[in-house]
């Protein structure tokens, strides 16, 4: 409430970007695009580490972009954003994890009948 | 006590604006958490389904990875220059805020076009989705992802006429903010896509 006294500050709560914060996104999700991409296409490590390193890469590049390019962040909102983000993977473990193991243990009873 | 909370609901009438703002913003960002439910359980029936060759092709076989490369640069780019573009809204900058959406419009446009020439490439070929259940899936996920694109390019457009129209108001300020969000949240679950579906299926 005591923010919205200036218009500056009603402007940096809807969205507080900045050229720099947009930039440094831009860079850093580059850079971690092309890590994955060079380590498949180069084939110079095993799957398991190629794996790994996609994964890492992928989820390392999501967080840059929810802070860098979405602005979300706990004090928004009182946290509101971030509160449903989590409730959200909650259902994504859920729904993509559970599918996964109950749709191997049939194929693996599958197998053996 | 009883005047404080008088004092303070009358308020935050002037304020109004700003806090419709806010809710809108909130509001759409609940909508995008569950379209992520969708792509989740797109992702998941994908996860299940990709072995599901019926001796067609595997992904080794049909996926162009230098193809996948140039088509996620466009999409990061794209938000990027969204990016620039809400600066510029923030600025008041109304000839700005329009030619980073036409850069935008520009670079999503392509995107989609590089995906409609890889559907049909494949369809042409034979590897259509009715060929195996790891094509119906992979159609289905990166398919409702690029329509997920063509719309949010007809948004893009519709902001670009309402912008010339009316400017930047209190109106156009919270769709242009609620586009940006949407257009941010389809570059993140591209990542999603090349990381799970295009580099992990080459391997």
């Amino acid at each position: 409430m005591s923010h919205s006294s200036s218009p500056s500050a009603e402007h940096s709560t809807t969205s507080h970007g900045s050229v720099k914060s947009y930039v440094t996104g831009l860079l850093l999700s580059l850079v971690l695009t092309v890590i994955p991409f060079a380590v498949v296409m180069g084939g110079a490590f095993s799957t398991a580490t190629t794996v790994v390193v996609i994964a890492v890469t992928a989820v390392l590049q999501i967080l840059v972009q929810l802070v860098m390019f979405m602005h979300m962040n706990t004090k928004a909102d009182e946290g509101w954003n971030v509160m449903s983000f989590v409730f959200t993977l909650t259902i994504l473990v859920l729904v993509v994890g559970g599918s996964l193991w109950i749709m191997q243990h049939l194929h693996l009873n599958m197998m053996i009948g | 006590m009883a005047t404080d909370t008088l004092h303070h609901g009358a308020t935050p009438e002037p304020h109004e604006h700003h806090d419709t703002t806010g809710t809108k913003l909130f509001g759409f960002w609940v909508y995008l958490m569950s379209d992520l439910v969708i792509f989740g359980s797109l992702f998941a029936t994908y996860a299940v389904l990709m072995k599901g060759t019926a001796a067609g092709p595997t992904a080794a076989d049909i996926f162009e990875l230098p193809f996948v490369l140039v088509e996620t640069f466009l999409l990061l780019f794209s938000s990027f220059t969204f990016g620039m573009g809400v600066l510029a809204m923030n600025a008041e900058r109304l000839g700005q805020v329009k030619a980073w959406l036409g850069i935008t419009f520009l670079l999503g446009a392509a995107f989609v076009g590089m995906e409609v020439y890889e559907f049909q490439h494949l369809i042409h070929q034979g590897y259509g989705p009715d060929q195996s259940a790891f094509l119906s899936s992979f159609f289905t996920l990166v398919g409702t992802h690029g329509l997920h694109v063509t719309v949010g390019l007809v948004w893009i457009l519709v902001m670009l006429v309402q912008l010339s129209t009316k400017g930047i108001t209190p109106m156009t300020r919270p769709r242009i903010l609620c586009l940006s969000l949407f257009w941010h949240f389809l570059d993140i679950v591209w990542i999603c896509v090349f990381s799970f579906v295009y580099l992990m299926g080459v391997l």
